[in-house]
């Protein structure tokens, strides 16, 4: 982009304001007044009906992760970013290369992979649903034929389980698009210096490709990070509920539960002041470091 | 590099997709209706209900009835959904000054409902604001003693109204070779082996989403156990305890925890439905509602028994009695002035002998009023329908001790989620039944003490 130091397009002063109202006002009411309200609300303690409201000090803040004798749901939280980011990272980085070798079926193989970030998160849940449903679904009696005591609803890990399954099997497709396109951006003449010098395809592969990779990684490390923290909501709501116990609630879904199904608003909004604490700090974390050059070159 | 920008960018959509998500609960159901959006010479009356499929067309069949009665109002129904989200709902509609004018409320959200001054119209008020005919002694026992206020009053029209009771598959005992269904929990323990080397694939299975109704809240009636202190919420707000960790719960669980061990027991979590377990034949004993009579009738291909719940053997207090599950009407407050004699007017039409009849007989409700439970008995219904008066009978078997009353502890349906939980845990043999039920009743106990302090002051 030509820099363009000082030069007014705009000749009064008004018509640029006015032109970013709408933008500010939507940030206000969608962003700011909630995020305002959140804050407001983490500190008073009202019943379900908004009525008798009073000023609590932290108290929401100390009952909001403090579930006694359950698997609090901040570890929840923690462990399925990580196992998702983990499994989902590799998965697409690992299809993206294989399709990247293939001759001419390549762009087949490209649709197919891409396909399941397609599907929304409540068909996927729905779909896999549909498919694990303990007694009913075909999935889940393959695996009581393979000898598995199948039962979501009652055994955690398995719930957990499948919540990782549904959530790499979309974020996989997501890792598969960026690393594709990122592979396309690493110079043949490099590797081709690489394997000239002896280097065998896999230290081709570390040395060579993976840090040019490094900044599609870092991208996706973020974004899947995010993907489990918030946006595994809907699958969550539609497979698992949170459940069995805590064993699949996540933050996000334990303000959904705190704030709209027991409508607990000073405990949900304690919950939201904790989140976005993080959600900041991610982004934070993000931007220096793509400001600071996770770079090769 | 593009995608650098666009990763920027997308971090930002990210985070603000985020708050969206983080929104609090203010005004955010969308679901608001106007109780006076008619514009005719009608007066809208909005219900909000939890009935869907045949209950729904039955319900719905009452409230034209109603319509087509009188000429001043229309009843509006509307399913909400399951009976927590009717609640949520109504909730968040009276946050947001939006509230119908009747809610079907759950027996589970009555204290939460009814502790909160001001949230709606206390239906004995209204009735006798506009001189209709209501007394809590119209109502058999068990429907009163659930939805009365401590002086005795009703705030809400006890409507819906039904108790667990044991199904049994004839085909699966015979096979056993046993001659009659349990009485007590010890028989039906016995009962086990015979059925498991017999072939029967489940010996038990309860109510999918009520379960904790079924076998921790009527347990404790049943058999004339408190299920927590202050006579179960009925005396106090302030400083009710759960009792899940007494002995008999402990050991029933226990219990139900070995069958679970064996694949005996059959339960798929609260969003599942137990009926088919019983109906395709495998599991000889269910423990649900009284008004799933005719789907459990019409679904079952073998010859389908109705008894009596179990009891604790050598228990002297039991068989006590139980108490009705199920709904009661709420008339919401904050509506325009000229609703009001409709809602009482349709609140005594349902409440009616000829509504209460047609209700009874197409469901497997109970008749709510004495008055509509003696005609049933005077038409002959119960020779007729001889496994309807089962529930009857375990509703009045004797008069409610003041801890057998019903269930009256504030944020009830947030309990059961806990309670859930420890079933889950006890049913996969993750966790004994005792630290399962300990950790329920400590996360109950919590919830009660954010009950008493958001609403005892």
């Amino acid at each position: 982009m030509p820099d363009r130091a000082g030069g007014a397009i705009f000749r009064g002063k008004l018509l640029p304001y006015a032109l970013v109202v709408p933008q500010l006002v939507i940030v206000a009411i969608f962003f700011l007044w909630p995020t305002v309200r959140a804050i407001y609300e983490a500190f008073q303690e009202t019943n379900a009906f908004g009525t008798g409201a009073r000023f609590s000090g932290f108290t929401n803040f100390a009952s909001a992760f403090s579930v006694a004798g359950e698997v609090g749901t901040i570890e929840v939280t923690v462990i399925l970013a990580v196992i998702t980011t983990v499994l989902a990272m590799a998965t697409g980085l690992f299809l993206a290369v294989e399709a990247d070798q293939v001759g001419r079926a390549r762009r087949v193989y490209r649709t197919l992979f891409i396909w399941t970030y397609a599907v929304p998160s409540a068909i996927a849940g729905t779909l896999w649903l549909f498919l694990f449903e303990p007694g009913l679904g075909a999935g889940a009696k393959v695996l009581v034929d393979l000898g598995l005591k199948w039962n979501f609803a009652v055994h955690s890990l398995q719930a957990f389980a499948l919540l990782v399954a549904v959530i790499v099997w979309q974020q996989a497709a997501y890792n598969f698009l960026f690393y594709t396109a990122g592979l396309q951006m690493v110079p043949r003449a490099v590797l081709e210096a690489a394997s000239l010098d002896g280097a065998s395809k896999l230290a081709q592969f570390w040395q060579v490709v993976f840090p040019l990779l490094s900044p599609t990684t870092f991208y996706l490390l973020v974004m899947n990070v995010l993907y489990a923290f918030f946006s595994s909501f809907a699958i969550i709501d539609v497979i698992t509920q949170g459940g069995p116990g805590n064993a699949t609630t996540t933050v996000v879904y334990q303000v959904y539960r705190d704030g709209f199904q027991n409508g607990n608003t000073g405990l949900a909004g304690a919950e939201t002041v904790f989140l976005l604490i993080i959600a900041a700090a991610l982004t934070a974390v993000q931007f220096r470091f793509l400001n600071r050059k996770v770079f090769y070159r | 590099m593009s995608f650098r920008m666009r990763s920027t960018r997308k971090a930002l959509a990210a985070l603000l997709a985020t708050g969206v998500g983080l929104l609090p609960a203010t005004g955010a159901s969308a679901t608001s209706s106007l109780g006076t959006s008619h514009a005719g010479p009608r007066v809208t009356i909005t219900f909000w209900s939890a009935m869907s499929g045949t209950l729904g067309a039955t319900l719905g069949h009452l409230v034209n009835q109603f319509n087509s009665s009188q000429s001043t109002y229309k009843v509006d129904l509307l399913y909400k959904g399951s009976y927590s989200t009717v609640l949520s709902a109504t909730i968040a509609a009276v946050r947001a000054h939006h509230a119908p004018d009747i809610a079907q409320i759950f027996d589970a959200g009555t204290a939460t409902m009814m502790y909160a001054p001001g949230v709606y119209v206390p239906v004995h008020q209204l009735m006798s604001q506009y001189h209709l005919k209501f007394a809590t002694s119209q109502f058999i026992g068990g429907a009163a003693s659930y939805y009365e206020t401590a002086q005795g009053d009703l705030d809400s029209l006890p409507f819906n109204s039904s108790t667990p009771v044991l199904y049994y598959n004839r085909s699966l005992l015979a096979k056993a070779g046993i001659k009659a269904p349990p009485k007590t929990w010890t028989q039906l323990a016995s009962d086990v082996n015979p059925l498991a080397s017999s072939g029967a694939k489940c010996v038990l299975s309860a109510s999918g989403a009520y379960i904790m109704w079924t076998d921790m809240e009527q347990f404790d009636l049943w058999n004339g156990y408190p299920y927590a202190t202050q006579n179960n919420g009925y005396d106090s707000i302030k400083n009710v305890k759960l009792l899940l960790t007494a002995k008999p719960m402990v050991q029933h669980w226990a219990f139900l925890g070995s069958l679970g061990k064996r694949g005996l027991y059959r339960w798929n979590g609260t969003t599942n439905s137990t009926v088919p377990f019983f109906t395709n034949g495998s599991c000889a004993f269910y423990e649900n509602s009284s008004a799933d009579i005719n789907e459990i009738e019409a679904g079952a291909k073998f010859p389908v028994g109705i008894s009596q719940l179990p009891y604790v053997a050598g228990n002297p207090t039991a068989p006590q009695n139980t108490v009705v599950g199920g709904a009661s009407l709420w008339v919401l407050s904050g509506a325009p002035k000229n609703t009001y004699l409709g809602d009482a007017e349709f609140l005594h039409f349902m409440m009616s002998v000829p509504t209460q009849d047609y209700w009874a007989s197409h469901t497997g409700y109970v008749p709510v009023t004495n008055a509509a439970a003696n005609a049933l008995h005077k038409k002959g219904f119960y020779k007729t329908h001889p496994s309807d008066l089962v529930a009857v009978l375990e509703l009045t078997h004797k008069p409610p001790k003041p801890w057998t009353r019903g269930i009256r502890v504030g944020y009830l349906p947030e309990i059961r989620v806990a309670e859930a939980s420890a079933i889950a845990a006890i049913l996969s043999g993750k966790t004994s039944a005792s630290s399962a039920l300990a950790s329920a009743q400590a996360q109950g106990n919590k919830v009660l003490a954010e009950f008493a302090s958001q609403y005892g002051g």
